[in-house]
């Protein structure tokens, strides 16, 4: 125990200096990132489209259950439909026995794995980060993320590269265990919007930025209502305390 | 009607004289009138702790402490319950303003001298009511389970260990265990929840203080004729509330717009004690503690530094003995100051920063003057600056300005 704390505190005072060199993600504007501005409902729903057809294949999603498609403008039929081809453990039942069923607009997404053992087993060891926060667990996550998805290159001669992994220029250290997930016309869009890398990025990072914050309209609605409210507010009080203490600040010399 | 509530009111004041302290104590109490808004964040601190304590409430009735639940628990209020984002929002980012109100607050007193006679127990009180705001804030931290709470509890905990003998038994004391483990994670709860309220209680303490000393003022002269003084209602009940206004439109637009301005990305990952963050810092608040603590190069020194360089304010009245209270009048002083409140700003800058190369000199040098501003300068200058002519009262001072006005 305390050789782990000595080393542990060895860490504190001597942080590591090697970082692989990686770019910076550039800037994409994000329409939710604006002062007012809310998500792509289109992008978002085909964002969700790239989830499911390929995302879902390994991560989960576990903070999201299906009703909360509502806010991306899916209605009930809809919600029901989607959530009806994925199939979720329940139980027991009378006889004592797990059983599967479709599942259920109030059920959680599910899950590709049946726990974090055989996640990582059928990954080469790394475990599939759970994406319902995945775009706020980054600094500008939403713009790392879409560059991460569109940083595979071929590694420059000379990396040593390990085996079953993948060269990205966004990721830290640059080998990544994730394999390229997308590529162009890897799915086909219901809504017919040809599918790039780039569309595709887009799109699947419109949907998990939702996904993170999925009340941001809503918070800035809100907030621009209260804030009107506090602003009428706060001048009619600062009328108010202005005029009781006019015979305070204006003291005269015949006072 | 109006007579009988009148006689109902009379009858409850003679057996327990409830309207007479609300009169003494928030209408009559006699105020100075020349408070600048620097003033304000006293009451303003009051407010925020009822706003914490409230929306806290909420928090806890949705909220799990099992390290296996805790993190969903969180997002089931950010997701599941309604308003649950706005409450956890109005939580998370009153912490951080809560911060900023304690320290003006305590900075308008070490620049007007609001520590010196009689006000050194309300002084003392106040600094008890910034260590346990410290506790509750770090405690509070934990408590969503997110790698920078598991990491930041680790590390802090782990500073026990550095007293000599009894070090490693006190941190498994705390942990209630070998690591930070589901047991740490639920007495941090309780407390987390019990806190608040010995801070409204130790609140009372500083505010009872306060009516008995009477409060200061920019000039840092006493109160001697009534024209110095008004009624604490309409004046000052008023101007609180104006100021609370203008507050809320600077906290509001940080909850609805930018809720995660002062918050870590790396705490919306779920604890893992087997991934190590690659920088473990902690909430901006401590940065400059943080700081102190990683310029001493060996580990007790550097706990009993960062410790010092609060628990030092507790001597603050007995350091600084010179006889002006204000730094209006103080032009020494005043330079000092400036520097001291640079200095720490410094000091939280390092904080940020890992602690090698250039970083860890400057925190090296801004430590020093940390404790030098205390030790050293503040018992200096209380022999060698010379002491100014002060305003014969407030009353004649208003009118001086009024008249330079004109």
């Amino acid at each position: 125990m305390r050789s782990y704390l000595i080393i542990f505190f060895s860490f504190l005072f001597v942080l590591p200096t090697a970082t692989a060199e990686s770019l910076v993600p550039p800037f994409y504007n994000w329409s939710f990132q604006k002062l007012f501005g809310g998500y792509e409902n289109d992008a978002a729903q085909r964002g969700l489209q790239v989830y499911l057809e390929v995302c879902s294949a390994c991560h989960t999603m576990k903070h999201l259950r299906y009703q909360d498609l509502a806010l991306l403008d899916y209605d009930d039929k809809a919600i029901k439909a989607i959530a009806a081809e994925f199939r979720v453990t329940d139980g027991p039942n009378e006889e004592g026995e797990m059983f599967e069923r479709p599942a259920l607009p109030s059920d959680h997404f599910a899950k590709p794995f049946a726990n974090d053992q055989a996640a990582r087993a059928a990954n080469n060891g790394a475990y599939p980060t759970d994406l319902s926060l995945i775009t706020k667990a980054y600094p500008r996550g939403s713009d790392y993320v879409a560059a991460l998805l569109q940083g595979y290159t071929d590694a420059p001669k000379n990396f040593p590269l390990l085996e079953g992994r993948y060269y990205n220029i966004y990721f830290r250290g640059n080998q990544i265990a994730m394999p390229p997930p997308l590529d162009d016309n890897v799915i086909d869009y219901q809504d017919g919007t040809p599918a790039t890398i780039r569309q595709m990025s887009h799109d699947v990072v419109t949907f998990l930025s939702w996904a993170a914050d999925p009340y941001l309209e809503e918070r800035k609605t809100l907030g621009a209502k209260v804030l009107f409210f506090v602003f009428i507010l706060a001048l009619l009080l600062t009328a108010v305390k202005h005029r009781i203490w006019y015979h305070i600040t204006h003291v005269h010399h015949d006072d | 009607m109006k007579s009988s509530i009148k006689n109902a009111l009379r009858w409850l004041d003679a057996r327990l004289p409830v309207v007479t302290f609300v009169r003494q104590h928030l209408v009559d109490y006699p105020t100075p009138r020349n408070l600048s808004f620097l003033w304000n964040f006293g009451s303003l601190a009051g407010i925020l702790l009822i706003i914490m304590i409230v929306t806290g409430l909420f928090l806890a009735i949705h909220y799990t402490p099992d390290i296996n639940l805790a993190f969903a628990s969180v997002q089931h209020i950010m997701r599941d319950v309604n308003y649950g984002w706005l409450i956890r929002s109005l939580h998370m980012n009153g912490a951080s303003f809560f911060f900023i109100i304690v320290y003006i607050h305590m900075l308008r007193g070490l620049y007007y001298g609001s520590y010196k006679s009689p006000r050194e127990v309300l002084w003392i009180l106040g600094v008890i009511l910034l260590i346990l705001l410290m506790m509750t804030a770090f405690l509070g931290y934990v408590l969503p389970w997110g790698q920078m709470s598991y990491w930041g509890a680790t590390v802090i905990t782990n500073l026990f260990s550095a007293i000599p003998l009894v070090g490693e038994s006190i941190v498994h004391w705390l942990w209630g265990g070998y690591s930070v483990d589901n047991p740490t994670l639920t007495r941090f709860f309780v407390f987390h929840f019990l806190l608040p309220f010995v801070i409204v209680g130790v609140s009372f303490l500083h505010l009872w203080a306060l009516h008995k000393v009477k409060s200061n003022n920019p000039l840092g002269i006493d109160i001697t004729k009534k024209e110095d003084v008004i009624p604490f209602h309409p004046y000052y009940t008023v101007k609180d509330l104006a100021f609370f206004a203008l507050f809320l439109l600077v906290y509001l637009s940080v909850v609805f717009f930018v809720p995660d301005f002062f918050s870590e990305p790396e705490n919306n990952l779920p604890a893992n004690p087997l991934v190590t963050p690659e920088h473990i810092v902690p909430e901006w608040y401590f940065l400059p503690y943080y700081a102190m603590l990683r310029a001493v190069p060996d580990k007790l020194l550097g706990v009993i530094v960062m410790f010092s360089s609060v628990l030092i304010l507790f001597l603050v009245p007995w350091l600084d003995r010179h006889p002006v209270r204000s730094g209006r009048f103080r032009p020494l002083y005043k330079q000092f100051f400036f520097l001291f409140v640079i200095n720490i700003t410094l000091l939280g800058w390092c904080g940020a920063h890992p602690p090698e190369g250039y970083y860890i000199t400057i925190a090296r040098y801004a430590t020093l003057y940390h404790f030098s501003f205390f030790l050293i300068i503040m018992p200096l200058l209380s022999r060698i600056e010379p002491t100014r002519r002060l305003p014969k009262s407030i009353y004649e001072d208003t009118l001086r300005v009024l008249h330079k006005k004109k």
